[in-house]
């Protein structure tokens, strides 16, 4: 009986929510498609200690290549490998998550093995035999059920969507020497910078605090920024799309139909109004707070909770009292 | 240099989009169209290349149906040379529209292809690496810039927090997100030139669908929101409910 297999995407060596979650949603679809659930793990030297850890989310084997070449990810080296994985091993299904690499990759690996991709899926059902996903189109103005008629049928699964529930069960990790020549490869990084020690990237954030033309001032961030912190982990800041066009805030952190699209759990639109552009890429979120002065700006239409008034004044004291609770704790 | 760039044609960013009676088609009346915005910047980005350079000719390629030829005018006033239209059926099915434009770029004297990250109405964010895959060029994603030097062109791309720099071998693939440089619009003289600049249209090669659409829906509404109260004052109830009612703190 075909196997599922994810993709677990590590970074700098530690296996993160994206990693867990292919794992756990190769699990679903195993459930209702028969068969074993196998994770594969591309890095350097190391990589595999920590890879047994994906046995609690449904992994029976996980495979790990550890290549010098392969600590960091470059497509040139990825492809290739995981490819030849995919087509050795007999997979109905291959998952990936829709991370920056995710997106890279996924695609690649589909047309390298002539199979047609679903990208960032929000739901799969695999009850029919053919896979069936759900998935946002017009950046989340509809969306689109799909069945996947080839085998293995691949999807990438957007982050933070899938709830995935650790199970009984450990995995059996095996190695293997992934062949790679990074001399031959046509992409080479020459330099990585880092927006900042530990942000965690929007797309993946589970709160998001956003911030638009109202901050006045790329000066007033530091307001967010205090916010993000009193929050705590796993928090990013998120801008729309007039505060990037201005030069305030970087474009990796817009949010909406140019920007990224995102479903934290949380998200805070901080002196922003709700363009169509912007709710299209953040309206997924399961709980939306807005801080407009304006009480008829529309971002008020989609927020579960408002608070018309002055963000300069809103929001050093939300700061203080979610500090005080998260004290508390 | 010649560049080839591949733009859609999609509903503009404004439209509200409404599932039409049949449950699996969006209702068009009403929409108004655009050249996708990656595609606009990949278009702008691709213009200043040529003007930088002085020479090489900038193609526009899209596979659609025959009115996309308003997009590809569109994009010749705005300065590309020529344009390309594949007519034929565009689905759901990346890999489909792949290969479709990969027979008609198979061989083309262009050592620079750009795309867009991503269409603006299905979202994939595939279509440009698989081309690149189908034609074994190397392919870099999300490039907000990039210069030529020599054989090679030094990209700059965002990168899972944070940036990086890249270098890729010519002939290559990029897939632009928004650059500094807004796509320009078309004057006037760009408008009148664009009639008389060459647009061939010819049917695309086809191939077949392998992601069948089941049905498209709108959106669930989102529950009625509330005001929790106004100014500061409110701040204590909005982390009480969001503590204990949204469960989010
Ligand atoms: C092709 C295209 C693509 C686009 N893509 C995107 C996209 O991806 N993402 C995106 O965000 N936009 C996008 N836009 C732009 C979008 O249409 C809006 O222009 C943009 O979202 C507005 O940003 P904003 O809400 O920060 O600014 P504004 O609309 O100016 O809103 C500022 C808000 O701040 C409030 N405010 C001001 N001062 C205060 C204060 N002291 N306290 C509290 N509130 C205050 C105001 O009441 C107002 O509601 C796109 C547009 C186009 C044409
Ligand atoms: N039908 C098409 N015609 C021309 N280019 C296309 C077409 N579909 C997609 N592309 C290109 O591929 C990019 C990514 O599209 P997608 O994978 O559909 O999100 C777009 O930004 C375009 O540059």
């Amino acid at each position: 009986m075909a196997n599922v297999l994810a993709f677990a995407e590590q970074r700098d060596g530690q296996l993160g929510a994206a990693a867990r979650e292919a794992v756990g949603v190769a699990a679903t679809i195993a459930e209702s498609t028969g068969g074993q659930v196998h994770a594969l793990v591309l890095g350097g030297p190391g990589a595999s200690s920590e890879a047994g850890s994906l046995g609690s989310f449904g992994a029976e084997v996980v495979a790990v290549g550890e290549h010098q070449a392969l600590a960091e990810y470059n497509p040139e080296g990825y492809v290739g490998v995981i490819a030849e994985r995919i087509q050795v091993g007999d997979y109905s299904a291959v998952v990936f998550a829709a991370t920056g690499v995710g997106k890279d990759l996924a695609p690649r690996v589909a047309a390298k093995l002539d199979v047609p991709l679903a990208s960032d899926v929000t739901a799969i059902d695999a009850a029919g035999g053919a896979l069936s996903v759900t998935r946002p189109v017009f950046s989340g103005k509809a969306f689109a059920t799909l069945r996947l008629e080839a085998s293995p049928a691949i999807v990438s699964i957007r982050p933070n969507v899938f709830q995935v529930a650790e199970r009984a069960g450990s995995g059996t990790v095996e190695r293997f020497d992934p062949a790679v020549d990074p001399g031959s490869w046509r992409v080479r990084v020459v330099e990585r910078k880092a927006a900042g020690d530990g942000q965690v990237d929007v797309s993946e954030a589970s709160i998001i605090v956003s911030g638009g033309r109202g901050m006045k001032d790329p000066s007033n961030w530091h307001l967010l920024e205090g916010l993000r912190d009193a929050i705590g982990s796993d928090v990013a800041l998120g801008a729309s799309r007039a505060v990037v066009d201005a030069g305030w805030r970087p474009h990796g952190e817009q949010v909406g139909q140019t920007g990224k699209t995102v479903a934290p759990k949380l998200y805070f639109a901080v002196g922003i109004s709700g363009a169509i552009q912007h709710l299209a890429g953040m309206r997924t979120a399961k709980t939306i707070v807005a801080i407009n002065r304006d009480a008829d700006a529309p971002i008020f239409g989609v927020a579960d909770y408002g608070i018309v008034g002055d963000l300069f004044e809103v929001l050093p004291r939300l700061t203080e009292e979610i500090a005080a609770l998260k004290a508390s704790d | 240099m010649n560049v080839i760039v591949c733009v859609k044609r999609v509903p503009d960013t404004e439209a509200r989009i409404r599932v039409d009676g049949t449950g699996t088609a969006i209702d068009p009346s009403g929409l108004k169209y655009d050249i996708s915005p990656y595609d606009a910047f990949a278009l702008e980005a691709a213009l200043r290349h040529k003007e930088s350079l002085g020479e090489g000719e900038v193609t526009l390629l899209t596979l659609g149906e025959s009115v996309a030829q308003e997009t590809l005018r569109k994009g010749l006033a705005m300065g590309a040379d020529k344009a390309v239209l594949l007519t034929g059926e565009v689905g759901l099915d990346g890999l489909a529209t792949a290969k479709s434009l990969a027979a008609e770029l198979e061989g083309a004297d262009a050592p620079l292809l750009l795309f867009g990250v991503k269409a603006a109405d299905d979202d994939q964010q595939q279509v440009g690496p698989m081309v690149a895959t189908i034609l074994d060029r190397p392919c870099v994603t999300g490039v907000s810039t990039f210069e030529v030097s020599g054989d090679l062109v030094v990209c700059h791309r965002e990168a899972e927090g944070g940036s990086e720099v890249v270098e890729v071998d010519l002939p290559a693939v990029l897939c632009m997100t928004k650059g500094p440089n807004e796509p320009r619009l078309a004057a006037l003289k760009g408008i009148m030139a664009a009639k008389r600049k060459p647009l061939e249209e010819k049917p695309a090669s086809g191939f077949e669908s392998r992601v069948q659409l089941e049905r498209l829906d709108e959106p669930p509404p989102r529950p009625e929101g509330r005001i929790v109260g106004e100014g500061s004052d409110a701040v204590p109830e909005l982390v009480r409910l969001l503590r204990e009612e949204a469960n989010t703190l």
